[in-house]
């Protein structure tokens, strides 16, 4: 099943409804990747509240989606791990480093803005 | 004996593996079971993860096979046994797969490292050309 992705504003957000097959997570890496583009978004939200098993492969596919939205020039930030899937990952060795988290898509948001006032200061003093 | 503990004769499943489409329901019905038992959440969680992994495995490596699962009590505890079996290539050093980040596929290496941590009892059976079978039980907390 296709994880719909809703742009807003100079956001996408990808909200995942259900269990995904391991075709269902590559899909949204790819369709998030050309979107970012197509939309000159400058952040993405991946909010994966709905999941309740994020093995090894989903979390690589997560990660690889982070670092592909970064060479894309945009940021990622993945909400709504909860706390079981928490303790699920820790537990079978997952690293997430590099990865931004927020609790919720609202703490999601609330991260990508202040990234986007933090980069716009940034190119105000390059000048 | 399990069955003086109030439960039934052993629940059991059997889902054929056959592509990574099987896994979202295998790991759905070691949840369901998980939970029939009185698992925690995250005791159920870390079940239906490891099945996710095992199941993940068959696909990769064998391209089809079947994970087994069963309610086992030992007198005083009740628990989980998960099955995994293939007729795959199987595997020559078994010792060198549980060895965090060693993959062939080009995963992360966490597989079955990380399935061995999260559950009780880990058990893997497999030599080339007579598939693979790994064994996994766990144990609810009380």
């Amino acid at each position: 099943m296709a994880v719909p992705i809703l742009k807003q504003s100079h956001y996408l957000i990808a909200t995942i409804q259900s269990a995904l097959t391991d075709a269902d997570l590559v899909q949204l890496r790819d369709a998030l990747a050309d979107k970012v583009g197509k939309f000159r978004s400058r952040g993405v939200i991946v909010d994966v509240t709905a999941l309740d098993v994020l093995d090894s492969f989903a979390s690589r596919t997560l990660r690889d989606i982070s670092y592909m939205i970064k060479l894309r020039g945009a940021e990622t930030v993945i909400v709504g791990i909860q706390p079981e899937v928490a303790f699920a990952m820790v537990q079978l060795g997952i690293a997430f480093e590099d990865v931004a988290t927020a609790l919720d898509l609202e703490e999601g948001l609330l991260y990508l803005d202040k990234k986007q006032k933090l980069g716009q200061h940034g190119s105000q003093r390059g000048f | 004996m399990a069955a003086s503990v109030g439960f039934e004769a052993e629940t059991e499943f059997c889902i054929a593996v056959n592509s990574d489409n099987d896994l979202v329901a295998a790991r759905r019905k070691g949840r369901v079971l998980a939970e029939q038992i009185g698992f925690s959440g995250s005791e159920a969680t870390l079940v239906a993860t490891a099945i996710s992994e095992l199941a993940r495995n068959i696909v990769s490596y064998a391209g089809r096979g079947e994970i087994l699962l069963s309610t086992v009590g030992n007198g005083s505890s009740i628990g989980i046994t998960v099955i995994a079996r293939d007729q795959g290539p199987g595997i020559a050093d078994t010792r060198r797969v549980l060895e965090h980040g060693y993959s062939t596929s080009g995963g992360l290496g966490l597989g079955l490292p990380g399935v061995r941590r999260i559950m009780d009892e880990f058990d893997i059976i497999s030599a080339p050309g007579l598939g693979t079978t790994i064994t996994v039980t766990k144990w609810k907390r009380r």
